[in-house]
């Protein structure tokens, strides 16, 4: 490179010594290589593999390899990476490497690049399919493991917080409330609003055709206040909420936060967990209250504008329709969803790697497991709910 | 060829840097001779960073310019700009190895992106790379799983990938032992002199300056202007402003401490 910027700075008539090239003779017993021409690696002038070539062509009874390098015009690591690659054969062969021909620099970089050949501890390469697959189960049998253990130690801790006897911070409890609470009405509004007014507007469809208008109510009543609005607002919620609490918490990670905080010995639960899942438990339940309205709202636009229904006749059938009972479910449902969304969040920005991609993949999968598990609970109260007659 | 004679590779002149109306540092101009090692020095929080910023193209200038093979870097296109930025290799502070990346990947990236080389030269020169840092048998690893020393060393190798004309060096040696940092100062010696690359330093180890820096310039954080012009030795030896002596003095004293009292030529 030295010479490179000669040529660009000094000399401007430069000749043009034109593309690399090498070419080889045999000269007393010992391989010559005469190289000449631009080795400049970004416009090509590499040679890879010519070093197998050169040595084990006609190199059997030689014993040193020298170099003629007259006709080099500039270079950089093309050259040397030529070089490199000649000195490491003939290293393998016995051959005596005689660099005292080439530039002064390039000598002292090869020197550089065999030097610093230190040893670096490098993870072994477990890559057999059969020990993958039981790492993967290994490591599947300990994250369930690993999730019930966080679990019960965050009922622990909710318990014990409740008692107010934990070292949280009373700011921090009222920053995620506000996050999860207030700050989290439009996307609920949106979301139950047009999910209300979707129900309402398949209902006229279907029983306007046998003259039940009115029971569209019935239809909007029940389903939001008993399914949809805790579901949508669990989803809404392992969205917006679940999500960041893992990027949150996986970039404090990386950012060696969380070790900071175990060195000192805050206790990650009670100063970053408990706050999160009490916040989102709590409001889960409120939101819910709210998206009923809204949801309920939304039935009663569409019903009044499709169906010439009177928001009183509409507001007297759901009053009839829908049984405290039904409100209860869905409210429980709904303290539920917000616990396992904050739950997983939470676990997950723990277990999260130290890197920017794991931050992206612990908010992916904190959204995915949160949305796919908010369905799947929801299932397993319907099923059960069935079974008991409710 | 000796090296006062060395022809000018980077020429600052009159540069003024700031953050929105907040002035960081004025009426900064300096040349940076072919082949030398240039040091920013300075205190904390003076600019130094800053001005490898604007020198690097991630921070405009208010006013001057930076000219190089006598083109303003601030004065083309965009698309020039980030042409001349591939003659510029950087290794930042922390070493900003993009971390999904193995180490190797991080060096070969360039390549691929600005060469159009085959995969076979790629990864000859990513392994000489790497060979030069001394960090071969760590190809596969990912950055996240290198010691501080080690990811200061890819950064490095990164930097080197396209045989950049300028070395720029973010607090090389911040963080990293004494032995580390000597062996890394030795490397950066090792790859100027074999590379011919110039190379401009920003730190406020002075131990490594001393060791490697043939000129530099002291940045004044009160001031907001440089105030001495020279290499780390001279403002030991020479330079009679106050904050210039209270930052060397230190050195000095341990320069001392080291020798026994020998330094200076006393008994």
């Amino acid at each position: 490179m030295q010479d490179r910027h000669k040529e660009v700075s000094e000399n401007s008539q430069t000749e043009n010594l034109g593309a690399h090239r090498w070419t080889m003779h045999r000269e007393n017993g010992q391989v010559v290589v005469v190289i000449s021409g631009d080795w400049i690696a970004r416009e090509g002038g590499m040679s890879v593999g010519a070093a197998d070539h050169i040595l084990g062509h006609d190199a059997d009874t030689a014993e040193k390899i020298s170099f003629d390098v007259k006709d080099v015009g500039r270079w950089d690591s093309g050259l040397i990476a030529f070089l490199w690659e000649l000195r490491s054969g003939a290293a393998v062969r016995d051959m005596v490497f005689d660099d005292a021909a080439l530039p002064a620099s390039a000598r002292r970089l090869l020197a550089l690049a065999s030097a610093n050949e230190i040893d670096v501890a490098v993870p072994a390469d477990n890559s057999s399919l059969s020990h993958q697959l039981g790492g993967w189960v290994i490591g599947l049998g300990g994250k369930i493991f690993g999730g019930i253990e966080f679990f019960g130690d965050v009922l622990l801790g909710s318990v014990v917080g409740l008692r107010g006897q934990l070292k949280m911070r009373a700011v921090d409890l009222l920053d995620c409330i506000l996050d999860a609470g207030s700050l989290a009405l439009p996307i609920v509004t949106i979301v139950n609003f047009l999910v209300g007014g979707i129900l309402a507007f398949v209902g006229a469809v279907q029983l306007s055709r046998f003259g039940a208008e009115i029971f569209v109510a019935n239809l909007v009543g029940i389903a939001v206040v008993r399914e949809m609005a805790a579901v949508m607002t669990g989803i809404v919620m392992a969205g917006r909420t679940g999500g960041a609490y893992a990027a949150h918490i996986a970039t404090m990670q990386s950012n060696e936060e969380i070790d900071a905080l175990n060195v000192i010995g805050i206790p990650v639960r009670d100063y970053l967990i408990l706050p999160r899942v009490l916040a989102l438990t709590a409001m889960m339940p409120l939101l819910y209250l709210y998206g009923c309205a809204i949801g309920i709202l939304g039935g009663l636009t569409v019903a009044v504008g499709m169906l010439d229904l009177t928001p009183t006749a509409f507001f007297e059938q759901i009053r009839l329709a829908i049984s405290g009972s039904q409100f209860l479910f869905g409210f429980g449902k709904s303290i539920v969803f917000g616990a396992l969304v904050a739950i997983v969040g939470c676990r997950i920005g723990l277990q999260a790697g130290r890197s920017a991609a794991d931050v992206g993949r612990a908010a992916t999968s904190a959204v995915v497991i949160g949305i796919v598990g908010v369905i799947a609970v929801d299932a397993i109260f319907a099923i059960c709910a069935n079974a008991v007659g409710f | 060829m000796a090296r006062q004679t060395q022809p000018i590779r980077l020429e600052v002149s009159d540069l003024t840097l700031a953050y929105g109306s907040n002035v960081i540092q004025r009426n900064v101009s300096f040349n940076v001779a072919r082949g030398s090692i240039f040091a920013v020095m300075g205190g904390s929080g003076c600019g130094k960073s800053t001005l490898l910023k604007s020198l690097i193209g991630l921070l405009r200038p208010v006013t001057g310019s930076v000219q190089f093979a006598g083109e303003n870097y601030w004065g083309v296109s965009a698309e020039r700009r980030s042409e001349i930025g591939r003659e510029f290799g950087v290794l930042f502070q922390s070493g900003g190895l993009w971390s999904s990346l193995s180490v190797a990947e991080n060096v070969a990236l360039p390549l691929r992106m600005f060469t159009s080389l085959n995969e076979a030269s790629i990864n000859m020169l990513v392994r000489l790379k790497l060979a030069l840092v001394g960090l071969g048998p760590a190809a596969d690893v990912m950055p996240a799983d290198l010691s501080g020393g080690m990811r200061k060393r890819a950064g490095l190798a990164r930097a080197l990938a396209l045989d950049p004309e300028i070395l720029f060096f973010d607090e090389p040696s911040g963080g990293l032992d004494p032995i580390t940092s000597k062996r890394l100062d030795d490397l950066i010696l090792d790859l100027r002199d074999g590379l011919g690359a110039t190379i401009i330093l920003v730190s406020h180890e002075l131990p490594s300056l001393l060791s490697i820096a043939d000129a530099g310039i002291f940045l004044d954080a009160d001031t907001r202007q440089p105030v001495a012009h020279g290499s780390p030795r001279e403002l030991l030896e020479t330079c009679d402003h106050p904050t210039v002596r209270a930052f060397m003095n230190r050195e000095r004293m341990t320069t001392v401490e080291n020798t026994g009292g020998h330094q200076d030529g006393r008994k």
